[in-house]
This record gives structure tokens, C-alpha cells and sequence, in this order.
């Protein structure tokens, strides 16, 4: 029984960086622009917020200068793809790999370094209660605030006016600009704000879940931030489902293999990706649902004059 | 400004920038002939007053980043301490990433053909590739790092990293209050089932009730999987790690556990103060000096060269304060016993997770049952993931 | 104020200077990196871009890293057109290089042999049959449950990479391999033959350049191309035409299926020779940035293939001539796309220095 509660706390740890991600993205990509850099961007604002806590000591400033490094890479993205129209599919995948160079090079000098002790947290009081205790209550802050920011996005975007015109802007950004909306400062906004969010997962690994830093650190997890809005079908709190059900069962297969379950371990290792598949099968199949929450102008570039 | 004086400009900015690009490969292309111009030349001065010796070119091939703090590191760590024993008398390149497929054997090549006279390659899976530029280079000397095929110029060596695991088995043993210890295990290569079995075997000669339990993570490198991978034992019951894999994160999420662990490929006892009950590393440096000396002595041949504790290729170090002292000793007693020859982990009777014999009563296991090795030994859960 | 202006025309000049204007502005930041850091940038530019075509066993090297980025990227350009998004080419690619070394495997375990090359054609179709069986599961479950390819396509790498892992440790070990994770060494028969003595090139590259060509006609001059096209710039107006979007859906994911495939059949039959877990070097995504600075188009694709080969080999040849660092190919990589981009702005946009608002429109006025 304790080692299910367990396994749940370790889903919820395990899916915190990859929710925050994908909400970044969500965002991002409500507003009508595919940021394929997840990884780079993750990767650039994890080294920052390494550095910063190895120098500074503090977490709340590494995880302000991963999200602010995160945030700086998404504008520069943004301006080619906003303004000068560039290919947001190239330039993503440009951003990732010059991120992966770019946080290998200036990591360099932070490899085997390690950060100052960590007290694990825990909710007082909730964390005694047998059971749900040490499944949720024991987790760092930060998979609290994820959550928290994943309602917080959900009632921007459905709830208030500004997340009505970000995605007016995404279903038809020409009617926007009609109505007189600055269409690419809207965008750039919400792609600054979704590498914010990228950033702060990015620092999340490398200061709080390894903590450590090495090259190609995020290994990955950048790329299933994206593939996960799409499974998500841009729905906030099924970016956070996507995030634990991808967590959870990379968990459970770590769980079965030291259980000494006698399926190789290989063939276990695919299981969080065929889980992810077959979900979303069951998932995507009224394409009316999915029609209804893509942005209709994902992926298309905007021009004010044309 | 007309459109017609605009696209002037751009056809000039056009010309110029192939004119460049033109001039600063020209200018890369007379770099490389003149040097060996000027060699000749240079030498020939040189000659007169006293002729200095060419330095002897060696070059190294990593799997990984030298600034993975784990295994690659501590092969460059080995390629310093060569260049600082040898000083001018050597120059050392190294190339870093190289991916074990097809590119290995380019790089190689290239690095034969630059002049190096004796080539490491650091990693099981430059095999293939070491071996076919081997047959076009016959003056160039191969070294290949835990393979086991040779030529005339090619030749192996290996480290026995399974004592160490088996040291710290024993200190686990002891240490252990569930009797149930973990391993997160990267690929289940012959070398990674030598360390869980010797683990296993070494745990067990203190505290025969010892189980162990073995998770994979199929990948030499990503701390955040390895952490998970760490915390899933620690959920089952585990309260000693060791790994395979070459970052710090088993050691860190035992820390955080309140578990222990060791740390593997160098020392890391900082990042896990409460945690860290020994570290297992590897010291490439002596044997790379003794290749090089080979080298220049002309003894060099091609065998098959296993070193272990005795010749200090690998160790277990900064035992913690928190070891006791019964535990220390046995440590102590087994370098010994591995310096003079005397003592063998792999001694029988030694029987496999399924009951099977593997090696007979008091029989000392030989270096081909070692590399042979495709079983758990009892005590191990699980099976060997390579479906047989 | 820099303002940009759609052109009425897209500029032919800046179409063919574009490419040039990035690469020599990549140089530029290069060389200046070069300098920062302590290494001669002459030398330095000359690792990457001159000294990996030096000699006909460089280009040789050259020629045969692009061939299945080249490959790769055929087949991805088809679905991008038609607007199907492909991302798992890399999966595609091993369950290529796995049927592809199954086909080869088998037939050297049976004991069946003959001159060289004389089974590579069988090899290779293997591998496309493998590749495009891998793809057809996402188009699939596109079709039937509209699963986004995107994500499909992208989880399936993982599954491919850990089948290759299980199988190379598994049931197609070589026996006596020391348990180490390879497959035997394929037959003569199998191995594809070499094109040019003292190379490693094989004829696997003048192969691909035949299917540039026929990916040209099937693009640009036929039908099916016309149609798949169409889907993709507009399918309101394919759906009325008549274009069915299911068979695009279908045609375009096993075509880049199947070429992937071959690419990942000839990496194992042609330089590797078995099987091993490393069989690719992240050719599926590379592939992915190729097909794009080629602009989707078959020529373009060779041009930016043989780019991209260069800049891999420039940045293995610049850490053993120079001791630059490894992470600077991805900086570079990254930068020259960049820069693609943006100077690919100019082609249907041009710069004009004008003073806009509200004064500057009122002084026109006046005037």
C-alpha cells in the first residue's frame, strides 16, 4: 500500500517538469505560433538557473533567471517568427539545436558542481494522514504552484477577456487586427510568457529534480512537452493529465522492473510512449472535438498588411 | 531610393559576400601547405644547433563529454596525467561525442592520418571501426578500451571494475537495516552484470539474508531518469545504492531519502555528504603512460591487458566515517588480498537466480568465465533483460 | 524606421543570394567566436568548411553522411508539402535499419552467399517495406482515430529505439559477440558495394541522387504531386476539387516511411555491416532541418544535405585539428539556420527605411 502512495508522489514529481512545459507551449500556441525550441529553451534556461543558484544560493532567483532566460530565447524566437515571418517550424528546430550547443558550451564550467542542501518539504499537518499523505503532501512547492498555474491558465484563457483576445488572436488573427488588436505584440507576449514557463521546468530540473547540471540535461523532455499539447488538445488540465499519465508510468515501469517482473526491461522502457498513443487514440476520436480547441491559425505566419 | 539603385546594392552585397566567403577559404587553403613548407625549413635550421625531437602524437576518441564528471572524464583525467609525465616529449588530441556508429571509424581515421602514432579509443563500441582503420594503418598503434577483438596493431584493456563493486558490497552488507539493496544499471552489457553480480556476492559474504533488485534505464547518461530510476528502488525497500550510470543523481536522491549510496567513475562524496559510504573510480592515467612507454621503448605488442586494484586502474575510495570498522577492515584485507593475487570475488560455489551451478565449489573464476557472464547470481530479483 | 513591405514578387536574386548572405554571416559570428576563444578563425573556418571536402576521401565522407539526410529528407519534403507533419522520421528510419539488418541476418544465418552486393537490393527493400509499415501505424491512427501524427510519430521513435535496444541484446546477439550488444557481421552478399575504392561511399549515393530526380517528376510534373500539393497550400479548395485528403494522409506518410526506411537499410547494410544500437546519429531529425533549409524542394535538399554533412564533419574535424569544443557544431548549426531564415525574409519581403506614425503620414500629406 505505501509503496502505491509512493509511486503517486513520484508520478506527480516526475510529471512537474513536463506539465510546466507544456503549458508554456499551450500558451504559446493558443496565440497561433508552434515553438518547436521546447528543448532548447529548456536547455539554455536550466543552465542559467543552475549557475545562479550554484552562485547566489537562493532557489527563487535561479528559478526567476530560468524562467528569465527562457523568456529571452522565446522573444528572439518570437521576433523572427512574428515580425520577420520565418518558418516557425524551422526556426523552432533552429532554436533547439543552437540551444543544445549554446547550454553545452556556456555549461561547461558548471559540470560536478554541486548545490547547497535542500530540506525536503512537506505540507504540515496533511502530510501524516496514512496514505494520501505521503502521496501528495510531500512534494516540492513548485508541483504545488504548477498545479496552481494550470488553473490559473485555465481561467485566463476561459474566464478572462485578455485570454479571449490571445485566442481571438490564434483563431484568426486578421479579425483581430480588424478590431484594432495589436496582433504580434499579443503573440510575442504569449510566446515570451510560454518560454517563461519553459524556462521555469528547464530550472526545475537542473536546480530542484537531478539537481545537477550536464550537457543535454533535459534529455528529451522538451520534445514531450509539445507532443503533449497536442494531446492535450490545447486544454490546460489535460496538459497537466498528459504530464502525470507520461510520469506515471515511466514510474510504474522502473517499479515493475525492480519488482523483478521478467518483461525486458526495453520493452517495459516503451510503455510510457505506448500508453501516450493509445490514450490519445481513445481521446482524438470526434475530430469535431479536436477542430473545436486547435487554434485554426496554428503554425501560419501574420502579416499586418498583406 | 529607386528600387532599381536597391537592387544594385543587393546584387553587390551578394558578390561580396561570395568574394568573401571565396578569399577566407582561399586563405584557409594556403594556411594548411605552408606550415609543411616552413617545417622542412625550420627543421633544417634547427638541425644545425641540436636536433629537437619530433613529439611522439597521441590521441584519444571519448563516447561522451569530457565534461560528463564521469566516464569520459575520467579517461581524460588519464590522457593529463600522460601529458604531464611525458611533457614535450608528447602532444595529445582528443576528440569528444563521437557517436558509436559509422562516424567512429572517420574519426579514427582521421586522427591516423594527422599523424598520431598511438590512437585510445575509449568505449566498447569504437570496436568495429578501430579494427577496420587498424588494417590501413599498420605503423599506427590501437588501443581499444573493454572490446575484445585485436590485430597486429590493435590491442585491449580493460579495467576490473567488479572488485570494486564487490568492496562495496561489503560495506553495503553491513550497512544495510532492510537487507534489500538497489542498482540502477545503464545497459545490460557483460561488464554492468559482473559489477550488480559481485555486488551481490560481496553483500552476501557479510549478510547472507542481502537481496538485490536491478533497475535499467537504457542509457549511460540522464540524471533525471537515473534519479527516478533511484527513488523507485528506494520505494521497494532499497536502502543502498550503487549505479552503472555516470552521474551523481542515485547518490543525490539518496541524500534526500535519507538512504546511501556510492558514487562511481570519480568521487562524490560532495554531493552527498549524509548519503556517500564510498566511491568506486577509475585511473585510466598509469596505464595510458605504461602504452605510451611501450610505445617509445618498442616493446609495444598486442595482448590483452586487465588491470584491477593491484595496479591501481581502479579503486574504492573515501570510505565514510560512518562505516564500521569491521567493514573497513574486510575492505582492507580484500586490497590486500587482490594486490597479492591471492584473493578472487568470483570463487565458488556460485549458483545463477535459477538455482543453475555457474562455478564449482573453491574454484577461482578464470578472465573468460568473467567475460562470459549472462546470468544474475542468486540473490539478484529479476531476470537478465536479453530475453533468454 | 525599419519597415518591412511584402514584395508583389517574390526576389529571384535574393532566392539564390540568400542561402550565400546567411552562410557568409554563420562565418562571420564564427570567426569572431573563433577569436574570442583563442583559435586562429582562419583555421577554424577552414576546419569547417574547407577541410572536410579536402581530398576524395573527404568528400567521399561527405557524400556518404548526406545520403541519408538526403533520403530522409525526400520523403519528409512530400509530407510536409502535403501538410501531413512527420516528426518521426528517426523511428522510421530504425525500423528500417531493423528489418533492413533482420533481411541481411537471416539470409547470413542461413548460410546463403554469393559475390558482393548480389542481396543488397533485397536489404534495402526490406528496409523501405519496415520504414513504411513503421509510418503507415501513424497514418493509421490518424485516419481512423485522429490521433495527431505529430505526437504518434514522435512517441514511435522511443518504441523504435528500445525494439532496436531489445533486439540487439535479445534474440539477435551475436553468440559470440562476449554478450556484448551487436549482431553478427552481415554476409559479403548483403553489404552494399562500395562506389569509389578508397572511400567508404557506396552506391547508395548515386541512388539517392536518382530519386531526387524522380522525387522532382513525381513533385512538379505529375499528377499525384499536383494533388498532394494542393492538400497542403489549401485544402478547402483540394477537398472541393475532388483531392481526397485520406489517400494524401496515406501516400505522404509512406513514402517518407519507406524512404526513411532506406536510409536506415543502407546505414547498416553499407558502413556498419550489423547491427548495433547506434546505428543512427539522429539522421530522422537532422533530415528534418535539411528538408526545411532546402525548402522542401529535391534540388535544394541536396545543396543543404551536403551543407549539413560538412557542418557534422567540420565539427568533429575542428575539436582534433583545433580543440574546439564539440557544443559549438550545435551553435553553429543553429546560427546558419537562423540566419536562413531571416535572410529568407528578404525573398518575399523588402526592407524600407521610412519614418511611419502619425506626423510623418500628416508631413506626406502636406507635401
Amino acid at each position: 500500500m505505501n509503496e502505491i502512495a509512493l509511486l503517486i508522489a513520484a508520478t506527480i514529481a516526475s510529471g512537474t517538469p513536463i506539465a510546466l512545459a507544456g503549458l508554456g507551449l499551450l500558451l504559446n500556441e493558443k496565440s497561433g505560433v508552434l515553438n518547436l525550441g521546447a528543448e532548447g529553451m529548456m536547455l539554455i534556461a536550466a543552465v542559467a538557473g543552475f549557475a545562479t543558484a550554484f552562485l547566489t544560493g537562493s532557489d527563487l532567483l535561479a528559478f526567476a533567471a530560468g524562467a528569465a532566460a527562457g523568456a529571452l530565447a522565446a522573444a528572439f524566437f518570437g521576433v523572427l517568427v512574428i515580425w520577420m515571418n520565418t518558418n516557425q517550424y524551422a526556426t523552432g528546430l533552429a532554436l533547439s539545436l543552437f540551444g543544445g550547443g549554446f547550454s553545452a558550451f556556456v555549461g561547461a564550467a558548471y559540470v560536478g558542481k554541486k548545490l547547497g542542501e535542500r530540506v525536503p518539504f512537506e505540507v504540515p499537518f496533511l502530510a501524516d494522514i496514512p496514505f494520501v499523505g505521503p502521496a501528495l503532501f510531500k512534494q516540492h512547492p513548485m508541483s504545488y504552484i504548477t498545479i496552481g498555474l494550470v488553473l490559473a491558465v485555465a481561467w485566463f484563457l476561459y474566464r478572462s477577456r485578455a485570454g479571449l483576445v490571445l485566442r481571438a488572436v490564434g483563431e484568426s488573427p486578421e479579425s483581430a487586427h480588424a478590431l484594432g488588436y495589436r496582433v504580434r505584440w499579443i503573440r510575442l507576449g504569449a510566446v515570451m510568457a510560454g518560454g517563461a514557463l519553459c524556462g521555469v521546468a528547464g530550472a526545475f530540473l537542473s536546480v530542484v529534480y537531478a539537481p545537477l547540471w550536464v550537457e543535454g540535461l533535459v534529455a528529451g523532455r522538451g520534445w514531450i512537452a509539445l507532443a503533449l499539447t497536442t494531446f492535450a488538445t490545447w486544454r490546460p488540465m489535460r496538459v497537466l493529465l498528459g504530464a502525470y499519465l507520461f510520469g506515471g508510468v515511466t514510474m510504474l515501469q522502473f517499479h515493475l522492473q525492480a519488482q523483478g517482473v521478467e518483461i525486458a526491461s526495453q520493452l517495459l522502457a516503451m510503455l510510457p510512449y505506448i500508453a501516450t498513443i493509445v490514450v490519445l487514440a481513445l481521446i482524438s476520436r470526434n475530430p469535431a472535438w479536436i477542430r473545436i480547441n486547435m487554434p485554426a491559425s496554428l503554425g501560419r505566419g501574420f502579416h499586418p498588411n498583406s | 531610393m529607386t528600387d532599381i539603385v536597391k537592387r544594385r546594392l543587393l546584387s553587390w552585397a551578394g558578390l561580396c559576400a561570395i568574394a568573401a566567403t571565396a578569399a577566407l577559404v582561399g586563405c584557409g587553403k594556403k594556411d594548411e601547405p605552408a606550415p609543411t613548407a616552413a617545417a622542412p625549413v625550420a627543421s633544417a635550421a634547427a638541425a644545425a644547433p641540436a636536433p629537437k625531437p619530433e613529439p611522439l602524437k597521441a590521441a584519444w576518441v571519448y563516447v561522451g563529454p569530457v565534461g560528463d564528471a564521469g566516464w569520459t572524464f575520467a579517461h581524460d583525467l588519464g590522457r593529463k596525467e600522460a601529458e604531464a609525465k611525458f611533457g614535450d616529449a608528447i602532444k595529445t588530441t582528443f576528440v569528444e561525442k563521437v557517436p558509436e556508429g559509422a562516424d567512429a571509424e572517420r574519426v579514427i581515421r582521421d586522427l591516423a592520418t594527422q599523424g598520431n602514432k598511438i590512437i585510445f579509443a575509449t568505449s566498447f563500441g569504437f570496436m568495429e571501426a578501430m579494427l577496420k582503420v587498424a588494417a590501413d594503418f599498420p605503423d599506427v598503434k590501437f588501443e581499444h578500451a573493454t572490446g575484445y577483438k585485436t590485430a597486429p596493431n590493435m590491442r585491449i584493456y580493460d579495467a576490473s571494475f567488479y572488485q570494486d563493486t564487490y568492496m562495496a558490497g561489503v560495506i553495503a552488507g553491513k550497512m544495510t537495516k532492510s537487507n534489500t539493496l538497489g542498482f540502477v544499471g545503464s545497459f545490460p552489457i557483460p561488464e554492468v552484470l559482473r559489477n550488480i553480480n559481485a555486488y551481490t556476492l560481496g553483500a552476501q559474504s557479510m549478510n547472507p539474508k542481502v537481496k538485490v533488485k536491478v533497475v535499467w534505464v537504457n542509457t549511460w547518461f540522464d540524471p533525471a531518469k537515473e534519479g527516478e530510476a533511484a527513488q523507485s528502488l528506494i520505494n521497494q525497500g532499497a536502502d543502498v545504492l550503487l549505479q552503472n550510470t555516470d552521474s551523481s543523481a542515485v547518490l543525490q536522491t539518496a541524500e534526500k531519502n535519507g538512504k546511501y549510496a556510492f558514487g562511481w567513475d570519480s568521487d562524490m562524496s560532495m554531493f552527498g555528504p549524509k548519503a556517500h559510504l564510498a566511491s568506486a573510480v577509475a585511473n585510466w592515467g598509469p596505464y595510458y603512460i605504461k602504452a605510451i612507454e611501450d610505445l617509445k621503448a618498442g616493446t609495444w605488442k598486442t595482448e590483452r591487458t586487465v588491470w584491477g586494484v593491484k595496479e591501481g586502474m581502479n579503486d574504492l575510495i573515501k570510505i565514510g566515517d560512518m562505516v564500521p570498522e569491521d567493514a573497513k577492515k574486510r575492505v582492507e584485507e580484500i586490497k590486500a588480498g587482490l594486490k597479492d593475487g591471492s584473493f578472487e570475488p568470483f570463487t565458488g560455489p556460485i549458483s545463477d537466480n535459477t538455482g543453475k551451478e555457474r562455478l564449482a565449489k573453491d574454484t577461482k573464476a578464470d578472465q573468460a568465465w568473467k567475460d562470459k557472464i549472462d546470468f544474475y547470481v542468486k540473490g539478484v530479483d529479476g531476470k537478465v533483460p536479453t530475453g533468454k | 524606421m525599419l519597415k518591412l513591405e511584402v514584395r508583389p514578387q517574390p526576389s529571384k536574386l535574393m532566392s539564390l543570394a540568400s542561402p550565400l548572405l546567411a552562410l557568409a554571416l554563420t562565418a562571420l559570428f564564427a570567426a569572431l567566436l573563433f577569436v574570442m576563444l583563442g583559435k586562429d578563425p582562419v583555421r577554424g573556418l577552414g576546419a569547417y568548411f574547407f577541410e572536410p571536402l579536402n581530398g576524395v576521401r573527404a568528400m567521399g565522407e561527405v557524400a556518404l553522411k548526406a545520403t541519408p539526410l538526403i533520403l530522409c529528407a525526400l520523403g519528409l519534403a512530400v509530407c510536409y508539402r502535403s501538410n501531413v507533419w512527420n516528426i518521426g522520421a528517426e523511428g522510421q528510419f530504425l525500423l528500417g535499419a531493423i528489418s533492413g539488418g533482420g533481411m541481411a541476418l537471416w539470409l547470413t544465418t542461413a548460410g546463403v552467399t554469393g559475390p558482393k552486393g548480389l542481396y543488397a537490393p533485397l536489404v534495402l527493400l526490406a528496409g523501405m517495406a519496415g520504414g513504411a509499415f513503421w509510418a503507415a501505424i501513424t497514418a493509421g491512427l490518424r485516419d481512423r482515430f485522429n490521433a495527431s501524427e505529430i505526437l504518434v510519430s514522435l512517441m514511435l521513435v522511443y518504441v523504435a529505439q528500445q525494439l532496436l535496444n531489445y533486439l540487439v541484446f535479445g534474440p539477435w546477439k551475436d553468440p559470440a559477440g562476449f554478450n556484448f550488444p551487436q549482431t553478427m557481421t552481415f554476409d559479403a552478399s548483403t553489404w552494399l558495394p562500395s562506389l569509389w575504392t578508397g572511400t567508404r561511399l557506396h552506391w547508395g549515393f548515386p541512388l539517392a541522387l536518382l530519386l531526387v530526380g524522380l522525387f522532382w517528376l513525381f513533385m512538379f510534373r505529375s499528377w499525384r504531386g499536383f494533388q498532394l500539393q494542393v492538400g497542403g497550400l489549401a485544402p478547402a479548395a483540394a477537398r472541393y476539387a475532388g483531392f481526397s485528403a485520406r489517400s494524401a494522409l496515406w501516400t505522404a506518410m509512406l513514402t517518407s516511411g519507406a524512404m526513411a526506411g532506406l536510409a536506415g537499410a543502407m546505414e547498416a547494410a553499407g558502413p556498419l555491416r550489423q547491427l548495433t544500437p547506434h546505428v543512427s546519429t539522429g539522421y530522422g531529425f537532422t533530415a528534418i532541418i535539411v528538408c526545411f533549409v532546402g525548402r522542401l524542394h529535391p534540388v535544394g535538399i541536396v545543396f543543404s544535405g551536403v551543407l549539413l554533412s560538412m557542418m557534422l564533419i567540420g565539427g568533429e574535424l575542428g575539436q582534433s585539428r583545433l580543440g574546439l569544443p564539440n557544443a559549438l557544431t550545435g551553435v553553429f548549426q543553429g546560427l546558419l539556420l537562423f540566419l536562413l531564415l531571416a535572410c529568407d525574409t528578404l525573398i518575399h519581403y523588402r526592407v524600407r527605411i521610412s519614418k511611419s506614425g502619425i506626423k510623418a503620414t500628416m508631413k506626406a500629406r502636406a507635401a
